[in-house]
């Protein structure tokens, strides 16, 4: 038995320049992410809370390794994703994928979705199979094996939604990271989904790094809480503990946010 | 001062909504909550005379006094501002990209109230301050995108203020926003309210905003209005089967995630998902999903039951009660 988190995320800090305001002058610098840490470990989630500009999809990109930190480090089963090889982080790209808010800008209109789910088996260079794990995945969310002849069009945002997870877990990774997955849904549908993200999670013992805004959605997901501002982490902690005695005047007013009555 | 009776609105054969009855007087804030494809900002754009051209509109939507529901194009221009004005979800896509926002606001007030351009600037900065813009004279020679979202969509309701509309219909005003950014908003449409005296229809999938800025609630599911009432009382002891379902799937920020023994809990949903506009069920619209179904609710429409003074659900289970 290892000790090895599935994801450790240290001291992760990532700076973007902005267009130059003089000729004269450097150009600014933003700071969108500064020292952030977490570990987790599979089957656990951690819910990563803030507003636009908190800093919290580029934690994402960097856990995606879709670009680099200008400091610290991202490791994955105990290997730092962003001190591989692009060979290297290719194969062990199927261990980690994501799920995005727009489940209708990120399926091909054109493109029958039994093709789209396929896509991350294709591009690890899969071919055999892939059929019976299409099917496989779709039965996985709820949806049948015949739907993957059907166009994204044909499907409602939920299902839609269950598409994009049924195509993040066809590679049977072990850990999900969830950018504001069912923000755009409706709360039936909402409820819906988050019970079939935790159903996953204890069938298929999936790590899950799981964003939003919305503290009651966190609440009900997540096992802990890591609350960005600026891209400084504010607050983090057992979800439990955060929720139930929030120190910092932010997540109070999150919280407040939340809450159905007032 | 509005008063909508048994109006419907048709798409060929399928009723998108069904015999809509409403009063909304002076100083009112009502929610109007569901989920898409409830009806909801359709009977937003019934309200502004702006439903698509291939709708029927059947019953009765007057409008101080007038039936509007019949009414021509330019009938509704006179109302639109003056009467009623709408804040929509997405602000940078309601306001022109290449216009300052300075420009926006005047221009109702130039076209509706015959103002000069130095006065209606005046107003434009007083309404600025009202909805809460710091540095006014700054902000109206600027452009959309050098707001913020949660500016952009005070710039929008002080375009929708322009005209000093007796109604103001905010169709999720705060969806696009961040959570405490939308909190302001919301308060701020129910500050406006009050002290205008002005009637709001704050349109709304999130049950916390609305409970927040509103007096009354009407909860719409597939085209009908299924219950109605004071919004703590609806929303603290929901009657119809559909209300406590939405009120089941929304998670609760002091629930945990998981049970004492450590697994995780599942959230109460309802089952299946809403139906499309040709595939209604013939009696209630929610049978199929609903936990409590009685015989006749798949082939019988339940009428609007009132329970209290200003309070009812449209299901058969008030009146199987009434029998018993």
């Amino acid at each position: 038995m290892t000790d090895v988190p599935l994801l450790e995320v240290r001291n992760l800090t990532r700076h973007y320049k902005l267009p130059r305001q003089s000729l004269l002058r450097r150009a600014p610098v933003l700071t969108a992410l500064e020292g952030a840490a977490f570990s987790l470990r599979a089957g656990e989630t951690l819910g990563v809370v803030g507003e636009s500009g908190s800093g919290k999809s580029t934690l994402a990109r960097l856990i995606m390794a879709f670009e680099r930190p200008d400091a610290g480090e991202v490791l994955f089963q105990g290997r730092d994703l962003h001190g591989l090889t692009a060979e290297e982080l290719r194969k062990l790209r199927r261990g980690f994928q994501m799920v995005f808010q727009d489940p209708f800008g990120s399926l091909n209109p054109r493109r029958r979705i039994g093709w789209s789910i396929a896509e991350p088996l294709r591009a690890n260079g899969e071919t055999e199979n892939i059929t019976h794990r299409v099917a496989e995945a779709l039965e996985q969310v709820g949806l049948h094996p015949a739907d993957a002849g059907k166009y994204p069009h044909e499907f409602s945002g939920g299902q839609r939604q269950r598409i994009a997870i049924a195509r993040a877990i066809i590679t049977r990774p072990a850990l999900l990271v969830a950018d504001e997955a069912v923000s755009a849904l409706d709360v039936s549908v909402q409820a819906q989904i988050l019970n079939l993200l935790m159903d996953l999670q204890d069938d298929l013992g999936l790590g899950m790094v799981f964003i939003s805004h919305d503290l009651a959605v966190v609440a009900s997901i997540c096992d802990r809480v890591l609350v960005l501002q600026h891209g400084k982490t504010l607050e983090s902690g057992p979800a439990a503990d955060v929720l139930r005695a929030p120190k910092h005047p932010y997540t109070k007013t999150l919280l407040k946010a939340a809450g159905v009555r007032p | 001062m509005i008063e909508l009776s048994n109006l419907s609105v048709h798409f060929g054969h399928a009723a998108a909504l069904r015999d809509a009855n409403l009063v909304i007087e002076r100083g009112d804030r009502l929610g109007v909550v569901g989920e898409s494809g409830s009806g909801k900002t359709l009977l937003a754009l019934c309200l502004m005379g702006m439903a698509p051209d291939s709708a029927r509109l059947t019953g009765q939507l007057s409008i101080d006094g007038q039936d509007m529901a019949r009414a021509a194009e330019r009938d509704w221009q006179r109302l639109r501002s003056r009467w009623v004005a709408m804040v929509f979800q997405e602000p940078m896509a309601a306001l022109n990209p290449l216009r300052r926002v300075g420009d926006t606001v005047i221009e109702p007030m130039l076209l509706h109230d015959g103002l000069t351009r130095r006065a209606a600037r005046d107003r434009a900065l007083s309404l600025f301050e009202e909805v809460g813009i710091p540095d006014p004279d700054r902000r109206l020679r600027q452009f959309p995108h050098e707001m913020s979202g949660g500016q952009r969509q005070r710039v929008l309701i002080a375009l929708a203020l322009a005209c000093n509309p007796m109604l103001l219909i905010a169709d999720e005003p705060t969806t696009a926003l961040d959570a405490n950014v939308a909190l302001r908003i919301t308060d701020l449409l129910q500050r406006l309210a009050r002290e205008r005296e002005m009637a709001l229809v704050f349109i709304s999938h999130d049950l916390a905003a609305v409970a927040r800025a509103t007096e009354d609630i009407v909860v719409m599911y597939a085209g009908d209005m299924v219950e109605r009432g004071r919004t703590a009382a609806v929303l603290g002891a929901p009657v119809h089967p559909y209300t406590k379902g939405l009120l089941g799937a929304r998670p609760d920020v002091g629930v945990a995630g998981r049970n004492a023994d450590g697994k995780r809990r599942r959230l109460p949903t309802i089952p299946g998902s809403v139906p499309p506009l040709q595939g209604l069920p013939e009696g209630c619209r929610f049978a199929g999903r609903c936990p409590v179904e009685l015989p006749q609710c798949a082939t019988q429409r339940p009428a609007f039951t009132q329970t209290e003074v200003a309070r009812g659900a449209a299901c058969h289970l008030l009146t199987e009660a009434r029998h018993d």
